[in-house]
């Protein structure tokens, strides 16, 4: 199943909510949806699960369009709204029962998707209780339940995981990565390891317009192409020695001290190359012994702050 | 179909899991014979059998029920972000107002079939017009199908149970007292519409036995309006402007 979004626009008064956005997911991928709030990721929601309509644009869903077929796509997607909803005088079960009924699944398998459901999402002792007397980690597994009990092929989550605990957390991802191997699934969030650790691809959208796509990698080398690494030494004599005997190699550009240790160094090599078997060569030569070399990663917290703030 | 009724079905289950059904129901048949048996204008003080005191009873009664059982409907679903969870789902709006639309009625119609042992006590005490009774039964339910429609359209437009009940009773005064004291107070064809609007004139003429195809579009234009009006509301989202 995949989703193509074709040049989708939302327009809320004169505020443009979603501008100009296109966008693919394939089939077993699993996208991540980041941007800051009021950035337009539930709107964008909101539009391809076909509870709104769009202002123009369009999205296919497997070549359907959002604007024709609605009610064949409304089966295919499972959705987990912002903040999950729930009619919270219901039991769980009664509950699960209700939506897979709604959603068309046959009468003889509701039973069979439901206790499917009832083990998939760890419900089993909570599944008499009424969804109000539930704690909000429950609740959000009841609201994970009930988006995939009719087994849809995309599933379309807006922040799955706000409110658990961080046990539940690693679980609600695992489950994710899980149902991802099959399944086309979108979720939004504004927890960024979240997505590292659940998600192939990222996509950062910013007051409505998308301001990076790609996988976490491709966006790191992108915020900063220059690979940097810590060098620990030991067994020097003079510091500024070895300063410039690292700035005197060929694929070195800049050096800098680390504050609070003073055998350390930081090393930013120059563009597009890769100075870390040369800083080992020269501490061979040098007889210097080499303690630490750790490559330093821009945090995705950098590359969003840099990509959402101007 | 099976989607209005799975709704249909969920409401009815959340009328009868809280108190609401119960108090209604009982209520009504609580009020309802009060004032046939035992009080005011009764059927001993009237000395005739027949279920005229308990109609008139019941058309005052529902006026002021149906918006109660109406009120919370879309307003509520509206209010704690449902309505989006349904609308998500493979129904569509009508189907949903439909749903709600049918689960109201349905739970009216259980009420008014509980006083039916009125009507065999009447029936056991002397003889009594059938047809004015089946009738007026016929005319409660074209009424409450009315009052439901505005209900519902009241609740489709805002979020909060208290403005959705006070707006379905505003609306609902108009066709149950203000259009027929408008009337009395207007001749020629101004007074004739006025008259015309005021839902105690179809609901007489039918709790008479006479069954009119007048007023029977008459009930059915208002319950398709008020519908129509909640459908729109509801997929007001969809606006592009």
């Amino acid at each position: 199943m995949s989703i193509v979004v074709n040049n989708l626009i939302k327009k809320f008064g004169s505020q443009r909510a979603v501008d100009n956005i296109s966008f693919e997911v394939k089939t077993g991928e699993i996208l991540g949806f980041l941007g800051p709030n009021g950035a337009g990721k539930t709107t964008t929601m909101k539009i391809l699960t076909c509870y709104m309509a769009p202002s123009d644009g369009d999205a296919k869903i497997n070549d359907l369009s959002i604007l024709e077929h609605q009610d064949e796509i409304k089966k295919k997607i499972g959705y987990l709204p912002e903040n999950n909803p729930l009619y919270h005088e219901m039991p769980v079960l009664d509950y699960l029962k209700f939506v897979a009924d709604l959603q068309g699944v046959p009468k003889i398998k509701i039973q069979d998707r439901i206790a499917e459901m009832v083990l998939v999402c760890g419900l089993n002792v909570e599944k008499h209780k009424k969804i109000g007397e539930l704690s909000k980690g429950f609740r959000q597994r009841v609201g994970l339940a009930q988006a995939m009990i009719h087994d849809p092929e995309i599933l379309i989550l807006d922040e799955p995981t706000t409110g658990l605990d961080p046990n539940q957390i690693v679980e609600i991802r695992k489950l994710i990565r899980e149902i991802g191997k099959q399944k086309t699934v979108i979720l939004s969030t504004h927890i960024l390891p979240e997505v590292e650790a659940t998600c192939d691809r990222i996509l950062i959208i910013n007051k409505g317009k998308i301001v990076a796509d790609g996988t976490s990698e491709m966006l790191r080398k992108r915020a900063r192409g220059e690979e940097m690494v810590q060098v620990q030494i030991k067994d020097f004599e003079n510091r500024d020695l070895v300063v410039t005997s690292l700035k005197g190699l060929d694929s070195v550009a800049i050096v800098d001290f680390v504050k609070e240790s003073p055998n350390s160094f930081l090393v930013t090599s120059k563009e597009n190359q890769n100075s870390r078997k040369d800083i080992f060569k020269l501490c061979v030569q040098k007889n210097w012994v080499l303690t630490e070399m750790t490559p330093i990663e821009t945090k995705l917290e950098d590359i969003f702050r840099e990509l959402t703030t101007n | 179909m099976h989607a209005i009724w799975v709704i249909s079905k969920r409401e009815l289950n959340s009328f009868f899991d809280s108190l609401v059904s119960y108090i209604f129901i009982v209520v009504f048949l609580g009020i309802g014979g009060f004032f046939t048996w035992l009080f005011g204008s009764d059927i001993f003080l009237i000395g005739q059998a027949t279920l005229q005191p308990f109609f008139s009873i019941a058309y005052f009664t529902l006026f002021f029920f149906i918006p109660a059982l109406t009120m919370r409907m879309l307003a509520e679903e509206k209010r704690i972000g449902t309505i989006e969870l349904l609308l998500t789902k493979a129904v569509s709006d009508w189907q949903v107002i439909l749903g709600k639309f049918f689960a109201c009625l349905i739970l009216i119609s259980v009420a008014l079939a509980l006083t039916l042992p009125y009507y065999i006590t009447v029936w056991a005490l002397g003889p009594i017009d059938h047809g004015a009774v089946w009738c007026g039964y016929f005319g409660m339910i074209m009424m409450s199908m009315a009052y439901i429609a505005i209900g519902l359209f009241a609740s489709s437009i805002t979020n909060n149970q208290i403005v959705s009940f006070l707006l379905a009773l505003f609306i609902g005064v108009f066709f149950l007292i203000i259009f027929d004291v408008l009337a009395s107070s207007f001749t020629g064809t101004v007074g004739q519409v006025l008259n015309f609007l005021s839902m105690s004139t179809h609901f007489d003429s039918i709790s008479r036995g006479v069954i009119d195809s007048r007023d029977i579009i008459y009930f059915f234009s208002i319950t398709f309006l008020g519908l129509m009006l909640a459908e729109t509301s509801l997929s007001k989202r969809n606006i592009v402007e």
